[in-house]
């Protein structure tokens, strides 16, 4: 993602305390996630009203309430689509999308796909604790197989799907994952993922300590392993990534897979976008332009 | 009556009806003629049997009238179908090398055209359609010249060879004609005047164009992809961004999203569409960001007839999403009220910040008519309401200096900051909120908080009742019959009321243009002195005539309803009202004799 940097006023962690006290249960993943991505922004120095952050629904898509930037709430399964308009129509604004992995991958799976193979210009994180929360526990489409849950009582029965290998199969130019207990990992990701020129796709692992007793964070500890420590990763090799995308149980790789720079960004491609964002385009066409309009049907 | 002449041309699909049909269109219209054009066709690329009207006159033709004057059939089907409803002074053109004629109604003139000797078929395969097209000139007393300058715009880019063929096989079939069938008794006139001729879905994507859209997405779906394309077509020039998008759930979401970001932002769809839309409505209304989002109406439920116009969605619009908001509704009554209608409606989803809804149909949005280019007003009035869209502004503060979203009002409107705004962060939330967009839904709920915002939303609703205009009654206030109909239908049930009023029954129209918000007050103080009413409308349940019983308690005398598919036709409504008249029925259902 493009950044824009304050020319003046310095941003500060203060100016993105959101009106109210985040109110996920004490010790939940998400409040990692919200004070690394705040940290991000003022280490980015970009300022608050040029953010968007955008959500779905569920426990983590509380997050825009939570922080100072301009915020949408939308609808279950629907922040990447309306994250897209907003960046069609003003590529100067820097977009954020949060949410859960039921919101994400779940009921948004479709535009999760395919906002990744436009390379749309934004950082989407997705808190994924592997469980429905705010539904008070059912089971998510990461949850793993044999996972007990109000809505599989007798265990799992189907395969999790994998967001990292998807977000690579579906053409993510940036695709990483963090952990939320690892604050300075995260916000260098954050960071990463906003400067980013195209999709950042940030898969977090934020633990839901009221309904996933299965993936807690003494379960991920020991396993968690960055790929920054492997010196000979090339996080520009996209089968490497896809090798280490496939990596569970013993050996969980969180980091930067994969990125590209080659690719054009949605709103890079698109000539009618050269003379600026179209939130503060003329709204009426000129007149040999519409009299050429009227000529056609003539 | 008004005079008018229309030509029937049908055929399978891919045997090339819309050529010629855009030929003879064109024609018309460079006389300075009126033409209303309307396609019946299957959902099929190849085969199945298409049939082209066009109905011309000097004088403006507001519907496909019940008359063909020249019928062209392109294959036996067509002939089959079609012959039988020739009646005295119409013409058939066939192929005589191809096509048996049936037996023709006394006075009607069977006009056989032998192509394989007039043309050499090995060459030009659509040699027939080319001979009937001059040959039909001919016979309406158009002169060679005009079909010459057409075929050579068409052909122009196939080279100088394809051009001259093509002119010298019409030249055959025109003095063929000339030597060999009677003239039509009325030969074309020529005005001075000049239109445009364009479809509805053209219309909305040009009037969306026209009321400054800047965003524009869809998912293909018929009837409403013409309005894609006209927006694929001409966004570079017209500065537009136009996406396709994974479904129609994408779709209105992403149209919010460029909304809120504070472009107008329009799409459209059609009944299916809609329904994974209506969500995204409720998004729109919640959040108070203005979008619009067009309907085009074809056959229901489900896949329904996929091709064919119905006006079965008023019930879907009506309650589009779940729970209380304020919406507008619009159902344009013709192709150039197409155009219109998207920035009226712009202006009241901007000043009332809610979802703006235009109901269009398949008849409207795939029909074409000539319209005055001065109608085609690309400097419409254009009103953002309270938008806040640079620092500068100060109309969203409060007392405090604080800015807040949904500051509560006396008008429900509060000003709107768009992002990128210094000193107006907030957030939008689908979630019950406060004025200052904190949610109330979860941890914070409040039952006083939800009742003034529920009731800051809804005060809206009389603002926009005060904003949009009341439907007013056409014709002699004195009529025996009041033709009671809405959006598409006006033009029909206009001629309908001509031939009435000419039979000795005076008949005068009430056609509701906005369907919300309604002014059921002011329909009801328009019907209370009528003597017959009747409601008229394309669809099985009568749910206009429910939607005005529910709003009103206002009960017709009788219903006239059509949901085979293809649009009333004027003898239809005529002969339904006599047939009432009579007392023999208070629900008419006409048939369509067309086979199509």
């Amino acid at each position: 993602m493009a950044t824009t940097l304050a020319a003046t006023n310095h941003v500060a962690v203060a100016d993105l305390k959101g009106k109210v006290d985040p109110d996920w249960c004490p010790g939940c993943g998400d409040f990692g996630v919200l004070a690394a991505v705040q940290k991000a922004l003022v280490e980015l120095q970009i300022p608050n009203h040029n953010v968007v952050t955008i959500s779905g629904i569920g426990c983590s898509s509380n997050f825009p309430g939570f922080i100072n930037t301009y915020g949408m709430h939308t609808l279950h399964g629907r922040a990447l689509a309306v994250a897209t308009g907003v960046k069609l129509a003003n590529h100067d604004l820097t977009v954020l999308v949060t949410g859960g992995d039921g919101d994400g991958f779940g009921i948004g799976g479709n535009h999760f796909v395919h906002s990744m193979r436009r390379n749309v210009d934004l950082l989407y994180i997705v808190m994924d604790n592997q469980i429905y929360g705010l539904t008070t526990g059912q089971t998510s489409p990461t949850s793993r197989v044999g996972m007990k849950t109000k809505s599989m009582p007798f265990g799992n029965i189907e395969a999790p799907v994998n967001p990292i290998s998807l977000a690579l199969a579906a053409g993510a130019t940036f695709v990483a994952r963090g952990f939320s207990a690892e604050q300075k990992h995260l916000t260098e990701l954050i960071k990463q993922g906003i400067q980013h020129k195209g999709f950042s796709f940030l898969d977090v692992f934020s633990p839901c300590v009221t309904y996933n007793h299965d993936n807690t964070y003494q379960w991920f500890r020991p396993r968690v392993k960055k790929l920054e420590d492997d010196t000979g990763y090339d996080s520009a090799d996209w089968m490497a990534a896809m090798g280490k995308s496939l990596l569970w149980d013993t050996e969980i790789p969180i980091g930067k897979f994969f990125e590209r720079t080659d690719v054009p960004t949605l709103h890079g491609a698109e000539p009618v976008l050269d003379a600026g964002p179209l939130a503060h385009a003329d709204m009426r066409i000129p007149g040999d332009v519409t009299r050429s309009f009227v000529e056609e049907l003539m | 009556m008004k005079q008018t002449f229309a030509i029937g041309i049908g055929g399978a699909a891919g045997q090339g009806v819309a050529t010629p049909g855009d030929i003879f269109a064109k024609i018309f219209s460079r006389r300075g003629l009126h033409l209303n054009a309307y396609n019946a066709y299957q959902s099929i690329i190849r085969g199945g049997h298409t049939f082209l009207t066009i109905r011309t006159g000097p004088e403006k033709v507001t519907n496909l009238g019940d008359r063909v004057d020249l019928l062209i059939p392109l294959n036996q089907d067509a002939m089959d179908r079609h012959l039988r409803l020739l009646t005295a002074g119409a013409a058939c053109l066939y192929n005589s090398d191809t096509i048996k004629p049936g037996v023709a109604a006394e006075g009607a003139q069977l006009c056989p055209l032998p192509v394989s000797k007039l043309a050499d078929i090995t060459r030009n395969k659509v040699a027939q359609n080319t001979i009937a097209l001059g040959a039909g000139l001919s016979m309406m007393g158009v002169g060679f010249q005009a079909l010459e300058e057409v075929l050579a715009e068409q052909f122009k880019r196939k080279g100088e060879a394809v051009v001259s063929e093509n002119i010298g096989i019409a030249r055959v079939g025109y003095e063929y004609a000339t030597a060999n069938f009677r003239p039509f008794a009325w030969p074309l006139p020529m005005t001075g005047n000049r239109s445009a001729v364009l479809s509805g879905n053209t219309a909305m994507a040009m009037g969306g164009a026209a009321a400054g859209v800047k965003f524009y997405c869809a998912y293909p779906m018929s009837p409403s992809t013409g309005v894609l394309h006209w927006m694929a077509a001409h966004a570079r020039r017209a500065g537009i961004m136009v996406r396709q998008v994974e479904d129609e759930i994408g779709v209105v979401n992403m149209a919010i999203g460029a909304a809120h970001a504070g472009v107008r932002s329009m799409c459209a769809t059609s009944g299916g569409g809609f329904a994974l839309m209506s969500e995204g409505l409720g998004l729109s209304a919640m959040m108070e960001t203005p979008v619009v989002v067009i309907d085009c109406q074809r056959a229901g439920p489900s896949t329904g007839v996929p091709t064919k116009t119905e006006q079965g969605d008023l019930w879907q619009m009506l309650g589009a999403a779940f729970g209380d908001y304020p919406r507008a509704l619009a159902a344009p009554l013709d192709i150039g009220d197409c155009f219109k209608v998207i920035s009226e409606i712009f202006n009241i989803a901007d000043r009332f910040q809610c979802p703006g809804i235009v109901l269009c149909d398949l008849l409207l949005s795939e029909g074409r008519l000539s319209v005055d280019p001065k109608d085609l007003d690309f400097d419409p009035v254009i009103d953002r309401g309270e938008l806040i869209t640079n620092a500068s502004s100060v109309s969203g503060a409060n007392d405090d200096g604080k800015y807040k979203r949904y500051k509560i009002t006396e008008s429900g409107v509060s000003p709107r900051a768009i992002p990128g705004v210094p000193g107006h962060t907030h957030t939008a939330a689908s979630d019950e909120h406060d004025e200052d967009g904190v949610l109330i839904s979860d941890e914070f709920t409040n039952p006083t908080k939800r009742r003034v915002m529920m009731e800051k939303r809804m005060r809206k609703v009389a603002g926009i009742e005060a904003a949009v205009p009341p439907p007013v009654l056409w014709g002699p206030h004195d009529a025996d019959v009041t033709l009671i109909g809405w959006g598409s239908t006006k033009g029909v049930i206009e001629e309908a009321c001509e031939i009435l009023t000419e039979q000795g029954i005076l008949a005068n129209q009430l056609q509701i243009r906005w369907l919300v918000p309604l002014h059921g007050d002011a329909i009801l103080d328009i019907l209370k002195d009528a003597r017959h009413t009747f409601i008229v409308e394309n669809n099985y349940s009568g749910q206009f005539a429910r939607y005005l019983r529910s709003e009103t308690s206002f009960v017709p005398n009788g219903y006239i309803r059509k949901y085979d598919g293809e649009p009333f036709m004027p003898h239809h409504i005529v002969e339904a009202v006599k047939e009432q008249l009579s007392g023999k029925t208070k629900l008419s259902v006409p048939a369509h004799e067309i086979l199509v």
